[in-house]
């Protein structure tokens, strides 16, 4: 479906996407994992012909996205980081306008946008206007438009970012739908949750760079143990406490409030902390996320 | 609009679809929900009509329309009034309705994630101007011929003609945006229309001038809008008219392609 290679974005001397080299599949989820200024819109924006690489090779769907910009666009729906509803006009006139931008006839997107409606949940507010929507209903209406050219390839960027937890798992219902139809998802977030929920395989990414690849779980596996124990002291710096702790875990991880230690079996190891004598104020022991995985390979958090 | 689409998939433009027209049925939904805009395009052209034409003509009496052939005011000033409609609303519309569009709805940005290219937006919004400027300069005429100020036939032309002042007005106007900044650079605009407005041989002949100055005059647009314009509507056309055609053609071909290179360079980078 994507297949990218040393793909390169540079914005005058500043190089936010880094020769990256990527392949998607037909059928699967694919994620773009990493934090602010990873360089994900960038890639998403190459991805969806609205930004011309400055570098490698980018096919889409067999295309080059250079040359068969239309053609390819046809094909994909986009859903941005920002929504750029039309709040000029109506939720159902959107789906309506959007379609007909794709050269849909009239009949087809008046009972196409009944069907998205339905799907988004938006079919009583359909006469209203936009904005008053709330940020949950926005994004679906958002996700409901990409919708509406039945697209072979789907392209969420930051999908969920600054929804309650509630609208987080109605949209991700959504996503799971569409991918059970078919639909390629390629998706960017900075939530490692949101990233082991819906992605088949994803990439971490980190100052324009691809930092790792594979499933959720072989990155885990193969960057993180098992389990994991945090641990919190009545300190400012916790950096002290680490040394006190050599030899109990794999690995030791400072953070400013807390500090992090990488073991197979969480509770053991939180036995032997206090065998040591050491009285933390908190201890919790659980099992590994990508968050761990992207603070080992790069030494930062992702949602700061 | 299909002359303007032919034109524009003829030439080495930036990439479209040749779904320009989608754009201009989203304009018309748009429209309908702040239709309020309308009545000022409608009234103003008409406004200047009656109190320049008719109030101040009843002072002015008639005036030589060139060709040693005199005519009343009023029938002298309406073409100038409906030239510089034609031009005011494309302006309007290409500048403050699309730099809201530009900067602050953001509409593009969603426009290009679709098969639609930069082409279609230049070519979209420009036919939407026009369509507009075309209800416009219908009422006006209508109402131009009804107060007895049309001299002939000819003024049938006039819609064409005045359509032809808004591509070429709202080409130009189209680029022009895609370079300003914030709302208070829209002065610069004002500060090249009113002149334009008041000088192009709007309100009284050429022949006003010293020949020093004529040729300044004479390179403006709207000179060239009004001077078809006028001979349109009293009847008085020759080939020489064809040079004014050609002018506001070019620039307007000009502005277009301009207008879509400038759009291509803003949004998709
Ligand atoms: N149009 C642009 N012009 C200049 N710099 C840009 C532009 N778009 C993005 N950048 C820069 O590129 C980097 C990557 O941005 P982006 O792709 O948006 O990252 P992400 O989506 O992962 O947060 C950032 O440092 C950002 O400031
Ligand atoms: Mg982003």
């Amino acid at each position: 479906m994507i297949s990218a290679h040393r793909l390169t974005k540079r914005f005058g001397g500043f190089t936010a996407v880094d020769a990256i080299d990527v392949e998607v599949r037909r059928g699967e989820a694919f994620g773009f994992l990493g934090p602010n200024g990873a360089g994900k819109s960038s890639t998403m924006r190459m991805i969806g012909c609205v930004s011309p690489p400055t570098d490698g090779s980018l096919r889409i769907l067999g295309l080059d996205p250079a040359k068969d910009g239309p053609a390819i666009r046809a094909r994909l729906g986009v859903v941005p980081q920002r929504d750029t509803l039309d709040e000029e006009l109506t939720v159902r006139e959107n789906l309506l306008v959007y379609g007909r931008y794709f050269g849909l006839s009239r009949a087809h997107v008046r009972a196409k946008a009944d069907e998205l409606l339905e799907f988004a949940q938006l079919t009583e507010r359909a006469n209203s206007v936009v904005e008053p929507l709330s940020g949950g209903m926005k994004r679906r209406l958002t996700i409901a438009r990409s919708l509406v050219n039945d697209p072979e390839l789907l392209l969420l960027d930051e999908p969920t970012t600054g929804l309650d937890p509630q609208a987080r798992h109605v949209l991700w219902d959504r996503l799971f739908r569409l991918k059970r139809s078919g639909v390629t998802l390629v998706l960017t977030t900075h939530y490692m949750d949101e990233a082991e929920q819906l992605c088949d395989r994803l990439v971490v990414m980190d100052g324009g760079r691809i930092v790792a690849e594979g499933s959720p779980r072989e990155l885990i596996a193969l960057h993180s143990t098992r389990e994991v124990l945090e641990l919190r002291f009545a300190a400012d710096d916790h950096a002290p406490y680490a040394t006190k702790l050599t030899g109990l875990a794999q690995r030791v991880e400072v953070l400013p409030d807390r500090l992090l230690l990488y073991t197979d079996d969480g509770d053991a190891t939180a036995a032997a902390v206090a065998r040591r004598g050491l009285e933390p104020l908190s201890v919790l022991a659980r099992r590994s996320t990508l968050e761990d995985v992207f603070l080992h390979l790069t030494g930062r958090t992702l949602v700061d | 609009m299909s002359a303007v689409g032919t034109i524009a998939r003829a030439l080495p433009v930036p990439a479209g679809a040749g779904l320009a027209r989608t754009l201009v049925e989203r304009n018309a939904r748009a429209f309908r929900h702040g239709w309020v805009t309308l009545v000022s395009g409608l009234f103003e052209p008409l406004f200047y009509l009656f109190s320049l034409g008719v109030g101040l003509g009843a002072l002015i009496g008639d005036i030589d329309a060139g060709g040693g052939r005199t005519v009343e005011y009023a029938a002298y000033v309406a073409p100038a009034m409906m030239a510089a409609a034609a031009m005011n609303g494309a302006v309007f519309d290409s500048t403050f309705n699309l730099f809201f569009k530009l900067k602050y709805a953001k509409l593009y940005d969603s426009v290009l994630a679709t098969p639609l290219g930069p082409r279609d937006v230049a070519v979209g919004e420009i036919t939407w101007a026009l369509l507009r400027g075309l209800l416009y300069s219908t009422t006006f005429l209508a109402v131009a011929a009804a107060a007895g100020v049309v001299h002939s036939w000819w003024a049938v032309l006039a819609l064409p003609a005045a359509s032809l002042i808004g591509l070429a007005f709202a080409a130009v106007g189209m680029t022009v945006t895609t370079y300003l900044r914030s709302w208070q650079d829209f002065d610069y605009i004002q500060l090249a229309l009113l002149p334009m407005f008041l000088f192009s041989a709007t309100f009284y002949p050429l022949s006003t001038y010293d020949e020093s100055v004529r040729w300044l005059v004479q390179a403006t647009p709207l000179y060239h809008g009004v001077a078809m314009m006028r001979d349109l509507m009293l009847g008085d056309v020759s080939w020489g008219i064809l040079a004014h055609v050609a002018y506001l053609s070019v620039m307007g071909v000009l502005g277009l392609l301009f207008a879509a290179r400038r759009i291509e360079r803003l949004l998709l980078r």
